[in-house]
C-alpha cells in the first residue's frame, strides 16, 4: 500500500500542501482530482522524491521514502506532466536512457524497451526520431519511459494534457492494461470524465487540502439529490404554478425550469416520474421526450468546494 | 554506485552531440577555417613591431671593450629589453619563447671585427638564435646590431689614431651574421599554423562547453529533469556523468581539429606527445567543469549563453588565441597569465612547434587541472539538485 500521511509543503508563506493524507491499495487506481494550483503536482513531487516535504511521510509497502529513497525510487515510475523526451533522439534511444537510469543495460534493457513500446503501441516507430511524433504519440512514449524498470507504483501527472480525443482513448487503453497487470496507479487530472472512467477511487484536493476521498459512487451519494430528469415539452415555458405543483408531488425534491422544459430532481424516480407525467398531461402539456439529467462529478466538486473545477467551467456547471 | 545510470547519461549526451551533425561540423570546420586564416595571415611572420619592447638575450663570450659597448648600447635601446646570459641559457630561453632573439658575440669578436673593418677579411661570426615565430624581431635586432656594431667597432678602430689608408678600399660590415631558428628539434621546420590551431581549438572547445552548460539548463526546464530526479541517482553521480560526457565530447572535437591541422596544414607535435595528450585531457576537463559551473550559477539558458559568450571571448583574447600574447603590453602579458586559456595555448605551442618536452607541459597541465577543480567545486556547491 502507498501511504501518504500528513504531507505538508510550503513555498515561502504560501502553503501548497496542507496535511494531506490518503492511502492507495496495491492494484488500485486512484485519481487525485483538483483544479490548477490545488497542490496535486506538488503532492506527486513529494511522493516521487522530487521535492522534500516540510512535514509528513510517504511509504510504499512499509518502506519509508526518506529512509531508503534509492530503493523506494526503483519501485516507482513517474510520468511527468511536461514531456520528458529528447526530440532529437529516437524513441528507443530515449528509452535506453530512462532504463539506464534505473540500472538496466544490454538485452534486458532492450527487451524492456520493446515491451514498453509495444504496450503503448509504438513498437513500429522505435527507430524514428521523437520530433516527428504527434502530440498523442509523444504522450504515450512519455508513459513508456516510466515503465522500463517495471515499477509497482506508477505516478501519472496529467498524462493526457493537450491531446486529441482519439489519442486520449489510446492512453486510457494503455492505463487500463497497466491496471490489468496489477500496477498501482496514482493519477492526477482536472478532467472529471477521465477520473470517473479510470479510477477506483478519487481524492479531491483543493487549496492544498484533501476535501473528499471516496469511490465515484460514494461521491455521488454526497449530493442531496442523486438524480435528475429533464422532461422536454412542446409549447411555451411553463409557469411557476406548474413547477410548484410538480415540486409538491411526493418524492420530488425540486422542479426547476429548463430551456426545453422542466428538470425534476428526486432520490428515486421509480414512483414519482409516473405521477409527474400524469399531472402534466392533466394540465394539457405534451411531453415530447424524457432524458437523463444525471449529476456529474463537476456537481459533486461544486457542492464540496463551492467553485468549479476548471476555469471556464463555472457557466456550464451553474444552472 | 549506479554505473549503468552514469553510462546511460554519458551515452545520451554523446548521442545528442553526434545527432546534431551540423553542430559537429561547425564545431570542427569553423575553427579549422579560422585557424587556417590566422595561420596564413600571421604564419611565420612577426607581429612584434606592434609590441612595446622585444625581449632579447645577449651573450658576450668576448668580454672585450667592443662587445661590452655593443651590449651597453643595446641595453639602452628603447625597442629592446636586454638580458645578458650564457649561450646555453640563451638557447633555452629562446626555445621556451621567453626571449625572441639571442645575439652571441664569440670570443675574439672585438679584435677580429676591428681588423676586418678595413680588410673585409676574416670577419668574425655573430650568431643570432631566433624564435621561429618572431622572424621580424630578428631583423630588428640584426639592424640594431649593425648600427651599434659599426659605431663601436669604428670607434675602437680609430681610437688609437689608426691609419685611414684602409678607408681607400672602403668599409664593410666587419662581421657576418648566422641565423638559427631554435626549437628542440633543429631540423623541424616552423609551421605558422601551429599557433593559430592551438588558439582556435581552445576557443571552439570552450564554445562546446557553453553548449553543454546551456543544454543542462534547458534540461532543467523540461520534464526530462523530473525523470532524472525521480530515478535512483545521486547528485554526485549525475554531475560526474555530465563532466565525463562533456570531457569525452571535447576530446573528440579536439582530436578532429588537430587531425585536420596535422593532415591538411602540416602541423606537427614535435615535442612531447604525452605532454600534448595531458594538455588535451586537462583542457577538456576544464571545459567540462566550466560548462557545469555555468549551468550551476546560471538562471536561464538564454541569459547564461550571452554571459558565457562574453566571458569566453575575453578568456580567448587574453589567452592569445586571436592575437599572440607577446604583442600585448607588458602588464597585460602578466595579467593574462591569470587566464587558463593562456596556459592552454602556451602549452600547446610548447609541445607542437616549439618542440619542447614533457616538462614544458607540466605547469600548463597543473594550472588547467587546478582551474578545473575550482570550477567543479563551485559547480558542486551551487548546483541545485532539488527543485
Amino acid at each position: 500500500m502507498l501511504s501518504i500521511s500528513h504531507l505538508q509543503k510550503r513555498f515561502g508563506h504560501r502553503i501548497a500542501v496542507d496535511d494531506v493524507s490518503f492511502d492507495v491499495a496495491i492494484g488500485e487506481t486512484v485519481g487525485l482530482l483538483g483544479p490548477n494550483g490545488a497542490g496535486k503536482t506538488t503532492t506527486l513531487s513529494m511522493i516521487s522524491g522530487l521535492s522534500q516535504p516540510d512535514g509528513g511521510t510517504v511509504s510504499f509497502q512499509g518502506q519509508l521514502l526518506d529512509q531508503s529513497a534509492s530503493r523506494f525510487k526503483r519501485r516507482v515510475g513517474l510520468v511527468p506532466q511536461d514531456l520528458a523526451l529528447y526530440d532529437e533522439l529516437s524513441a528507443s534511444a530515449n528509452l535506453e536512457l530512462f532504463g539506464g537510469l534505473y540500472g538496466l543495460s544490454g538485452k534486458r534493457l532492450a527487451d524492456r524497451a520493446d515491451d514498453a513500446l509495444a504496450l503503448v503501441g509504438l513498437a513500429d516507430r522505435r527507430g524514428d526520431r521523437v520530433k516527428g511524433f504527434s502530440g498523442g504519440m509523444k504522450r504515450r512514449l512519455n508513459i513508456a519511459g516510466a515503465l522500463l524498470h517495471d515499477p509497482e507504483l506508477i505516478l501519472l501527472d496529467e498524462p493526457t494534457v493537450g491531446v486529441d480525443p482519439q489519442s486520449r482513448n489510446a492512453i486510457f487503453e494503455n492505463l487500463a492494461e497497466l491496471k490489468r497487470r496489477g500496477k498501482t496507479l496514482l493519477y492526477t487530472t482536472h478532467y472529471m470524465e477521465e477520473a470517473e472512467r479510470l479510477c477506483d477511487r478519487i481524492v479531491i484536493i483543493d487549496h492544498g487540502k484533501v476535501i473528499a476521498n471516496d469511490t465515484v459512487r460514494g461521491l455521488y451519494r454526497r449530493l442531496p439529490a442523486t438524480g435528475a430528469v429533464v422532461l422536454e415539452l412542446d409549447g411555451p415555458p411553463v409557469s411557476d404554478e406548474v413547477l410548484a405543483g410538480l415540486a409538491a408531488l411526493p418524492g420530488i425534491s425540486a422542479a426547476l425550469p429548463d430551456p426545453k422544459g422542466i428538470c425534476l430532481e428526486a432520490g428515486d424516480f421509480g414512483a414519482t416520474l409516473a405521477l409527474a407525467l400524469t399531472q402534466l398531461t392533466t394540465l394539457g402539456l405534451r411531453v415530447t421526450s424524457i432524458r437523463s439529467g444525471r449529476v456529474s462529478l463537476e456537481d459533486v466538486f461544486i457542492a464540496l468546494t463551492g467553485h468549479a473545477l476548471r476555469d471556464g467551467a463555472v457557466a456550464a456547471a451553474t444552472p | 554506485m549506479n554505473f549503468a545510470a552514469i553510462r546511460a547519461l554519458v551515452r545520451n549526451d554523446v548521442r545528442i552531440y553526434i545527432t546534431d551533425r551540423r553542430a559537429v561540423i561547425v564545431g570542427v570546420l569553423v575553427p579549422v577555417l579560422i585557424a587556417a586564416f590566422f595561420g596564413y595571415v600571421f604564419g611565420g611572420n612577426d607581429r612584434s613591431e606592434e609590441a612595446g619592447k622585444i625581449p632579447i638575450a645577449v651573450v658576450d663570450e668576448d668580454q672585450s671593450g667592443v662587445s661590452r659597448a655593443i651590449t651597453a648600447d643595446l641595453g639602452k635601446e628603447s625597442l629592446l629589453t636586454v638580458q645578458v646570459m650564457t649561450r646555453s641559457q640563451a638557447e633555452e630561453r629562446v626555445r621556451a619563447g621567453k626571449v625572441q632573439v639571442a645575439a652571441i658575440m664569440p670570443a675574439g669578436f672585438g679584435d677580429a671585427a676591428t681588423r676586418a673593418l678595413f680588410s673585409g677579411r676574416m670577419r668574425p661570426q655573430v650568431d643570432l638564435l631566433i624564435d621561429p615565430s618572431q622572424s621580424m624581431s630578428s631583423r630588428v635586432v640584426e639592424g640594431l646590431m649593425a648600427q651599434y656594431g659599426m659605431q663601436e667597432i669604428t670607434r675602437e678602430a680609430f681610437s688609437d689614431g689608426a691609419s685611414t689608408s684602409g678607408l681607400q678600399r672602403g668599409l664593410s660590415l666587419p662581421y657576418v651574421i648566422a641565423t638559427s631558428r631554435i626549437t628542440s628539434s633543429q631540423n623541424t621546420p616552423y609551421n605558422g599554423y601551429a599557433h593559430s590551431f592551438a588558439g582556435m581549438t581552445v576557443q571552439f572547445i570552450l564554445f562546446a562547453g557553453i553548449d553543454a552548460g546551456v543544454l543542462l539548463l534547458l534540461t532543467r526546464e523540461r520534464g526530462i529533469w523530473q525523470r532524472i530526479r525521480s530515478a535512483p541517482l545521486s547528485k554526485s553521480q549525475f554531475l560526474f556523468a555530465r563532466t565525463l560526457a562533456t570531457t569525452l565530447i571535447s576530446l573528440f572535437q579536439f582530436a578532429l581539429i588537430y587531425t585536420a591541422a596535422i593532415l591538411i596544414f602540416g602541423v606537427r607535435i614535435s615535442g612531447s606527445i604525452l605532454g600534448f595528450i595531458l594538455l588535451a585531457i586537462a583542457f577538456c576537463l576544464l571545459n567540462a567543469a566550466f560548462g557545469l559551473m555555468l549551468a550551476s550559477i546560471g538562471r536561464s539558458a538564454s541569459a547564461t549563453r550571452g554571459f558565457a559568450m562574453v566571458v569566453t571571448l575575453l578568456l580567448v583574447m587574453l589567452g592569445g588565441a586571436w592575437v599572440p600574447s607577446f604583442v600585448f603590453p607588458k602588464w597585460l602579458q602578466q595579467a593574462s597569465l591569470a587566464a587558463p586559456t593562456r596556459w592552454a595555448v602556451d602549452g600547446l605551442d610548447a609541445v607542437t612547434w616549439r618542440s619542447q618536452g614533457l616538462g614544458a607541459a607540466v605547469w600548463p597541465v597543473l594550472v588547467l587541472g587546478a582551474t578545473a577543480a575550482i570550477c567543479l567545486t563551485i559547480a558542486i556547491w551551487r548546483f541545485r539538485w532539488e527543485d
